[in-house]
C-alpha cells in the first residue's frame, strides 16, 4: 500500500482498466473465431466465470479484510443446484439460478453467523472447516455421483427454449453475468453500507465508537459474496455440463485467494484480471511442462514481493512514471 | 433533586489479584465538565473503557440520565449518546478526514444499509461533517487523507469525529496527549467552548487544563476514587497532595 494520496492518474485509471478490460472480453470471440478455435472460447468463459467468484471474494476479502478460504463452496452449491435439479428432471434456468442463489445465500448467512463472531486466524480456519464440511457433504452423495461427479444431461433452458447452446452465445451471457455483479459490486463499495465495510477493514474499534455494531454489515456483505459466487456456480456448471465435489476442494478456495491477490486487493477489477492471469498462465505453463506448479510457486512470490497490490498495484505504479 | 447525566455506581474490576478499578461511584450532573486525574497506572483509561462498553466491568453499572446502559455494547451506548474519544488516536488513515467525521454523522443518519448511491458525493452527510471539521478547526485539511495529518490535526479529528456522533456524555481520553504548545492552547479554547453544551468527563494529565476546564475534579490513585470535589478543594485536598500533586503545587 502506497503512502501517497489518490492522484489524478490513479482515478483515471480506475475508469479507463476496467473499460479496457470489458472491451478485450467483448470483442475477444471474435478474434477466437479467427482461429477457428473452440478451446479458446471455453477458456475465455472460465476466465469470466472465475472472474466473478474472485470478484465476489475481493468484496469480502479485499474492501472487509475478512479472509474466507472456503469461498469454492459457495461454487460447488451453485453448480450442484443445477446438476441436482437436473437429474430430477428440472432443467430450467429460472428454477436453476434462484434455488442456486437461495442456497447460497443461506449457507452464507448460517455458516457467516458463526463465523464472524471470530477473528483472524480463527475465522480462516472456521470458513475453511465449512468449505470442507460441504465439499465431504458433496462426496457423500452417492446418488448425486459422490466422488466422482455427475454429467448433466444438457444446459439450463429459459422457459423450455434451448436458448445458450453454442458456447458464443453462451459466452456473451457469463460476460454479462460479470459486468452486472461488476457494477454491483462497484455500487455497494461506494454506498453507504460500502463505507461501513471498508471503515472496518481500517479500524473495526474507532467503527463501534462512532455506533456501527459491525457484525451486521460483515453478515450481509458475506452473503452477498456468497451469492455471487454462487451465480459463477452455476454458469460453471452450464459451461462444463458436470459438476463433481472437485469445484469446492480448499485448494479451489486457496485459488480464489490467489486470484485476488495476484490482481490487487479491493480494486474489482484487479479480480478480474488476476483470475484471468492465474487461469491463462495456469493453461499456458501446463502444455510446456507437467510440473508446471515449480514455476506457477516462485512466480507468485515475485508478485507478492515486487508487485505490493498485484498486478493493479503494478499497473498503476507504472502509469504515476509517465 | 434531578436525575444526573452520568453515574458511575460501584464499578469493580479486578484483573486476578490485581484490583485496577475499586467500587468507583460517581454522580456527573448535566452540563458538567468533570476531570479525573491520577497518577500513571491509576485506572483511568480502563475506567473510561468500562463506561463507554468496551470493558466490562466485575460489579457495579452505569447509569445515562437514569437508564441502565451496562447491557449494551459500544455501538448501543454511543446510540444512547455516551461517546468517547480515544488516548492514542484512532482513526481511519485511508480515508479523507472529512470522511472520517462523514462517517459519524452517517452512523446518526438513518439507515446504512444503502447499497446504492455514492456516500462520498451526499451533502446531508458532508454538511454536519465540514461544519463539525470548522469547528475543531480542520475545515482547510477536508480533503487530506487522514492518515498523512500531523499529530495534533489527527488530535483535533479525533474530537470532530466524537462530536459528529452527537453525545449527550462525552468521554475524553487525554485528548492533550502529545500535542504542542499552540495544538493545546487551541484543543483548550475549543473545550471550553463546548463546556456547558455538553456534560464530559475528561481524563488529562495537564494539570494546567485541567484546572482552566473543570467544574468539579476527581483524584483516582490505584483505582479508587479519593476525593471529588472543585478545583480548589482538591487542590488543598492533604490526601490528594501526598497522593499525586506531591511537591508540584507545594
Amino acid at each position: 500500500m502506497s503512502a501517497q494520496p489518490s492522484s489524478g492518474g490513479r482515478s483515471r485509471l480506475e475508469f479507463l482498466v476496467p473499460l479496457a478490460l470489458f472491451a478485450v472480453l467483448a470483442l475477444f470471440p471474435l478474434a477466437a473465431t479467427y482461429g477457428a478455435q473452440s478451446h479458446l472460447l471455453s477458456l475465455a468463459t472460465r476466465v469470466v466465470i472465475f472472474a466473478i467468484a474472485a470478484l465476489s471474494l475481493d468484496l469480502i476479502l479485499g474492501y472487509g479484510a475478512l479472509v474466507s478460504f472456503g469461498h469454492a463452496a459457495f461454487l460447488g452449491i451453485g453448480a450442484y443446484a443445477v446438476g441436482m435439479l437436473g437429474a430430477h428432471g428440472m432443467k430450467d434456468a429460472a428454477l436453476h439460478l434462484p434455488v442456486a442463489l437461495i442456497a447460497c445465500g443461506v449457507f452464507a448467512a448460517l455458516t457467516g453467523a458463526i463465523s464472524l463472531r471470530t477473528k483472524g486466524v480463527y475465522f480462516i480456519m472456521i470458513t475453511l472447516a465449512f468449505g470442507q464440511m460441504v465439499f465431504f457433504f458433496a462426496v457423500s452423495l452417492a446418488a448425486y455421483g459422490g466422488d466422482d461427479g455427475m454429467t448433466l444431461s444438457g444446459r439450463s433452458q429459459l422457459f423450455g427454449m434451448a436458448w445458450i447452446k453454442d458456447d458464443r452465445s453462451f459466452y456473451y451471457v457469463a460476460l454479462g453475468c460479470l459486468a452486472g455483479a461488476y457494477l454491483l459490486c462497484r455500487s455497494l463499495i461506494g454506498s453507504r453500507f460500502g463505507r461501513v465495510i471498508r471503515g472496518a477493514r481500517e479500524n473495526p474499534v474507532r467503527m463501534s465508537a462512532i455506533g456501527f455494531s459491525l457484525f451486521r454489515y460483515q453478515l450481509v456483505a458475506y452473503v452477498i459474496a456468497g451469492m455471487l459466487c454462487g451465480l459463477a456456480g452455476f454458469l460453471l456448471a452450464n459451461q462444463t455440463e458436470f459438476v463433481s465435489p472437485a469445484y469446492m476442494t480448499w485448494q479451489r478456495s486457496g485459488e480464489l485467494i490467489v486470484m485476488v491477490v495476484l490482481g490487487g486487493l479491493g480494486t474489482l477489477h484487479g479480480a478480474i484480471i488476476g483470475a484471468a492471469a492465474f487461469i491463462l498462465l495456469e493453461e499456458w505453463l501446463s502444455g510446456l511442462t507437467e510440473h508446471w506448479k515449480m514455476i506457477f510457486g516462485p512466480f507468485l512470490v515475485i508478485v507478492v514481493l515486487f508487485a505490493r497490490g498485484g498486478l493493479m498495484g503494478a499497473l498503476s505504479k507504472v502509469s504515476r512514471h509517465d | 433533586m434531578t436525575e444526573p447525566m452520568l453515574r458511575l455506581a460501584g464499578l469493580t474490576k479486578n484483573y486476578g489479584a490485581l484490583c485496577v478499578t475499586d467500587n468507583v461511584s460517581l454522580d456527573v450532573p448535566a452540563h458538567e465538565l468533570h476531570a479525573i486525574i491520577g497518577p500513571n497506572g491509576a485506572g483511568k483509561t480502563t475506567l473510561i473503557h468500562q463506561i463507554s462498553g468496551s470493558l466490562t466491568p466485575d460489579a457495579g453499572h452505569v447509569l445515562l440520565e437514569g437508564r441502565d446502559v451496562s447491557a449494551l455494547g459500544m455501538a448501543g451506548r454511543v446510540h444512547a449518546g455516551l461517546v468517547r474519544s480515544f488516548q492514542i488516536t484512532s482513526i481511519l488513515p485511508g480515508f479523507s478526514t472529512l470522511e472520517n467525521v462523514a462517517l459519524a454523522v452517517q452512523a446518526q443518519a438513518g439507515s446504512s444499509f444503502r447499497f446504492f448511491g455514492r456516500a462520498a458525493n451526499e451533502e446531508a452527510l458532508n454538511a454536519p461533517a465540514l461544519a463539525a471539521l470548522e469547528e475543531v478547526g480542520l475545515g482547510h485539511r477536508a480533503h487530506v487523507r487522514a492518515g498523512l495529518l500531523a499529530h495534533g490535526e489527527k488530535r483535533q479529528l479525533e474530537l470532530a469525529i466524537a462530536l459528529s456522533a452527537r453525545p449527550k456524555v462525552l468521554l475524553l481520553d487525554e485528548p492533550l496527549a502529545g500535542t504542542g504548545p499552540e495544538e493545546s492552547a487551541f484543543l483548550i479554547g475549543l473545550l471550553q467552548r463546548l463546556k456547558g453544551r455538553l456534560t464530559i468527563l475528561l481524563i488529562e494529565h495537564d494539570m494546567g487544563a485541567v484546572f482552566a476546564l473543570a467544574d468539579r475534579v476527581s483524584v483516582l490513585v490505584y483505582g479508587r476514587i479519593i476525593a471529588t470535589g472543585t478545583v480548589d478543594e482538591v487542590r488543598n485536598n492533604p490526601d490528594v497532595r501526598v497522593a499525586y500533586l506531591g511537591e508540584e503545587l507545594a
